[in-house]
């Protein structure tokens, strides 16, 4: 079947991508100034301290050879251990890594919450009032930085009204969701108006096709031809800009997680950074750049899915 | 002017002074103007014009099928009841059930991301009570019917995945789904090579005897007229200029307009005759002439032309123009001679 | 015989007149001249040096004498406000222009070449947007120091992959048209082709996201100032006076809010300007 070549070829290309992935992150984390060891222990550092730190993390080895020991590692799971934390960057990723991504798929579900309905009424009332005032409106929220709007919900509806919690990730499933709601409509809103921008003009492009016509004349009710006819094929280029966007968002997570305090991934990175914790960097920086990739090769899919042309 | 249409017994669809006016930023811009014309039950009418005379959006405009800034005024009586007042739902039940429309790019018209079987299943689940598999099956029988080989494994295709003539036939099955009683075609195969053209065309008369249909056929191309319509109506500038049996306007049009398009056939037979070619562009629809609106372009205007715009009356039983001069028209002949 | 080949773009340019300008391009266009002459001499309007610090005034609500009130150190809110402009719209300007030219050079190369060169670049594309953005570019922040000079090396690394990319599949489009057939038929460097005939016709997408990313360059400079890792205290930078104020949001809030306001009204100056300019060029083809 056309659909499944498809994926396949597909994830053969993300052959490529990974590799080129991996190369980067190595050559990126070689690219440091300076050792790590001394950056780790800083002035007092003394030498047979950099050369047993050196050893522990490799860098006494010849780069080729770095680099297939980096290679082996990743195969089999070793993502080195936290200079910092003492323990295996492959269980940080693990117990953190989770938090994030229910962040993220948190504030991808507002996002199209708010986006597609929104979207659906701007495009159908074009140039009114109710346009104008909801395109305005995202307009002025892809203009806030992430943090401002953070700090903003946070004052506001934590710590002023004090509906939620003013960070923290709770302990149980609902907890979780409770404490990341404020965090994930901070995240949502940028991606939110991307999205309605996109899927407004897509709307007004397929509104006026001639296949909606058809579908009219054939005497379908008009929610039918909406969802059916208009949304659907509206939706294809809108899923393409949404992948191309969870990039952006895992990015977003990393200062929404600093404003929140929450324990996620990207709090983990940004501390790992501080305190050059390389390992973890790097571990990381795999874990994110594999699954901004997955995203892409998701998206396709469900491109392809709606739209048969492309699984050709 | 209502009852100078008729043509004895009763029109199945009977179109009363219909209008489409579009609200631009210049002003409005009428693209139908007082359009009256009726169509026989199982008769095909023909509406000719060039591109912009608004035959396509007359066609439209029965189904209320005109986009925003369009309005649509006038009657269009279907079965005693009016297309143009009727409300939502009702207007719902005739499209698509009573009255099908095809149009005349199938890629466009075709919805790219479903497969034909569900586009023809949409149909037949909004007009009748079959159930699940019984659709099926009837979406299979229509494949079959328009001529598409291997019906049932195509039922899963997607409109891509057929040839620009089959691509058609599918089109025309979707629209035929629910039995329709008229069917409106709008330049129906203008996009197609000529063998495929014909076979089209076949197509849709044999299905106008096997449904018992009514059909309104849109087209610039009088060769098509000639080979399909009872009855033809030509259209300029957005008004009908000339109406009547098809073998009648061939043999002898009233109108300079259709004895212009007439001329710039090349007909068989005949050896060699010189085509008449009508001068001029026809006129912007935001600035349409006074008097009669083909006046610049006619060879026979008068003063009367550029002052009176004539209305369509009938001279003969069943045939109809909208000129002062047709009796010179008409004694004219169509074609120049060598 | 005229000896130069026409192209769309370089023909004569119809006179443009302001009434017949889009609005939104006329309305950025305002947010934006001003913002750069706020930048330029924010002296002449700032009330107060925006680093003295008034120990006599800390925390004073929006008053006469200090109109956006004053921060924990008692420093005018408005002033630093303004005097960030100068911060704020550099980054604009100095995190994207780097890009922009190498990107449109190298896109305009890949895109004429094809083959072989634009499936590498493809390549490169795919790796670069795998990573998130804001993610690397701390990271290389993070490694070479904290700082702007240190934010425009990583943005500049990563960001002309962007308008490399929009500029390679325009020119792979404008080599196709005919005029280039006839640049290439009269002789012509392939050099002078590029970027005499084909790039005029293939920059207009590159300069309208150039619009958005000088509004998005804004918000990952002080995102960057916000985290510690850009400009640094206690230098005026809209993120790092957010950062100063943010323990104070419930007592003090104008502190933040205020920088706030700046960032999103110079973000929608751009993002206005940049869709008036895509209206003005769409309409002019």
């Amino acid at each position: 079947m056309a659909f499944l070549s498809f994926i396949f070829r597909r994830l053969l290309q993300l052959i490529p991508t990974l590799a080129f992935i991996l190369v980067v992150i190595f050559v990126l984390v070689r690219m440091l100034p300076g050792d790590p060891a001394s950056a780790i222990l800083g002035d007092r550092a003394r030498d047979a301290d950099v050369t047993r730190i050196n050893a522990e993390l490799g860098l006494d080895q010849p780069i080729p050879v770095q680099f297939g020991i980096f290679l082996k590692n990743i195969a089999t799971g070793d993502l080195g251990n936290s200079i910092h934390l003492k323990v295996s960057v492959a269980s940080l990723i693990a117990d953190r890594l989770p938090v994030t991504l229910m962040l993220t798929a948190m504030a991808a579900l507002i996002a199209l919450v708010l986006a597609v309905p929104l979207a659906f009424v701007a495009a159908t009332r074009q140039g009114r009032v109710a346009d104008n005032s909801i395109r305005g409106a995202f307009q002025v929220g892809l203009s806030m930085p992430v943090f401002y709007v953070g700090l903003i919900l946070l004052t506001v509806f934590g710590a002023q009204l004090r509906w939620f919690p003013v960070g923290g990730f709770g302990s149980s499933f609902v907890d979780h969701l409770y404490h990341l709601f404020l965090p994930a409509l901070t995240l949502a809103l940028s991606l939110a108006a991307i999205l309605m921008r996109n899927l407004r003009a897509a709307i007004i492009g397929v509104v006026d096709a001639e296949y909606v016509d058809f579908a009219r004349a054939k005497g379908l009710r008009s929610r039918l031809i909406m969802t059916r006819h208009v949304l659907r094929n509206a939706l294809i280029s809108t899923v393409t800009l949404f992948g191309l966007q969870v990039g952006t968002l895992l990015g977003g997570a990393v200062i929404t997680e600093t404003v929140f305090a929450i324990p996620g991934a990207g709090r983990l990175m940004i501390d790992s950074i501080y305190g050059r914790d390389y390992p973890v960097v790097q571990g990381l920086a795999l874990a994110l750049a594999v699954i901004v990739s997955l995203t892409f090769l998701l998206t396709d899919i469900v491109q392809a899915w709606l739209d048969p042309r492309v699984a050709r | 002017m209502s009852a100078a249409l008729d043509t004895g017994s009763a029109p199945a669809l009977s179109v009363r002074d219909l209008s489409t006016t579009f609200q631009t930023p210049r002003g409005p811009v009428t693209a139908v103007d007082a359009v009256s014309f009726d169509v026989m039950p199982g008769e095909v009418l023909g509406l000719v014009g060039e591109s912009g005379s608004g035959k396509s959006v007359t066609l439209r405009s029965l189904m209320r099928l005109v986009h925003a800034p369009g309005t649509v005024s006038g009657a269009v009586s279907w079965k005693g009841r009016d297309l143009v007042a009727m409300s939502a739902p009702e207007l719902r039940k005739v499209r698509g059930g009573e009255i099908a429309m095809i149009f005349q790019e199938p890629t466009s018209a075709l919805n790219p991301v479903l497969t034909v079987g569900l586009q023809i299943e949409e149909n037949l689940k909004a007009h009748t009570s079959l159930d699940r598999s019984a659709r099926r099956k009837r979406a299979i029988e229509l494949l079959d019917l328009v001529g598409i080989p291997a019906a049932a494994s195509r039922l899963d295709d997607y409109p891509h995945q057929f040839s620009g003539g089959m691509r058609q036939r599918v089109m025309i099955a979707i629209a035929l789904a629910s039995d329709p009683k008229l069917l409106l075609a709008d330049e129906p195969t203008t996009a197609l090579d000529v063998t495929i053209q014909d076979q089209i065309l076949k197509l849709i008369l044999d299905l106008r005897d096997r449904f018992a249909m009514s059909v309104v056929l849109v087209t610039h191309d009088l060769g098509v007229v000639a080979a399909t319509c009872d009855r033809m109506a030509v259209m300029y500038a957005g008004r009908i200029v000339e109406s009547g049996p098809v073998v009648d306007l061939f043999r002898e049009p009233h109108h300079a307009y259709t004895r212009g398009l007439l001329g710039s056939v090349p007909r068989g037979g005949a050896e060699r005759t010189q085509l008449l070619s009508i001068e001029g562009t026809p006129p912007s629809l935001a600035a349409i002439p006074p008097g009669c609106a083909f006046n610049p372009r006619c060879s026979f205007a008068t003063e009367v032309c550029r002052r009176d715009r004539p209305a369509l009356a009938a001279y003969a039983p069943g045939r109809f123009v909208a000129c002062h001069h047709h009796t010179e028209v008409a004694a004219a002949g169509t074609a120049v001679a060598a | 015989m005229s000896t130069t080949v026409s192209s769309p773009g370089t023909g004569r340019r119809r006179r443009l007149r302001l009434g017949r300008l889009p609005v939104t391009l006329i309305a950025g266009g305002l947010i934006l001249l001003a913002s750069l002459v706020l930048a330029i001499v924010p002296s002449a309007f700032a009330p107060y040096d925006p680093i003295a610090m008034d120990y006599m005034a800390i925390l004073s609500p929006p008053s006469w004498a200090h109109p956006f009130g004053t921060d924990s150190f008692g420093r005018d809110v408005l002033a630093r406000v303004i005097h960030a402009y100068t911060i704020d719209m550099q980054i604009a300007v100095f995190a994207t222009t780097g890009p922009l030219i190498v990107g449109v050079i190298v896109g305009a190369l890949v895109g004429y070449a094809g083959g072989v060169a634009e499936a590498i670049f493809g390549r490169i594309v795919d790796a670069v947007i795998s990573f998130p953005f804001l993610v690397l570019v701390i990271a290389i922040v993070a490694v070479l120091g904290p700082g702007l000079g240190n934010m425009y090396i990583a943005v500049g690394v990563i960001g002309w992959v962007f308008y490399g990319r929009l500029v390679a599949g325009e020119v792979n489009v404008q080599k196709r048209l005919d005029y280039a057939a006839a640049g290439r038929a009269m002789g012509y460097t392939p050099g002078r082709i590029i970027f005499r005939h084909l790039l005029p016709n293939a920059i207009t997408p590159a300069i309208v996201y150039w619009m958005t990313d000088m509004a998005l360059a804004i918000l990952l400079g002080s995102s960057l100032g916000y985290l510690g890792l850009g400009a640094q205290p206690p230098a005026a930078e809209w993120g790092v006076q957010i950062a100063d104020g943010k323990n104070f949001m419930s007592t003090a809030w104008w502190i933040s809010v205020f920088p706030g306001v700046a960032i999103v009204i110079t973000g929608l100056g751009f993002s206005l300007f940049g869709d008036g300019l895509a209206e003005l060029l769409r309409t002019k083809k």
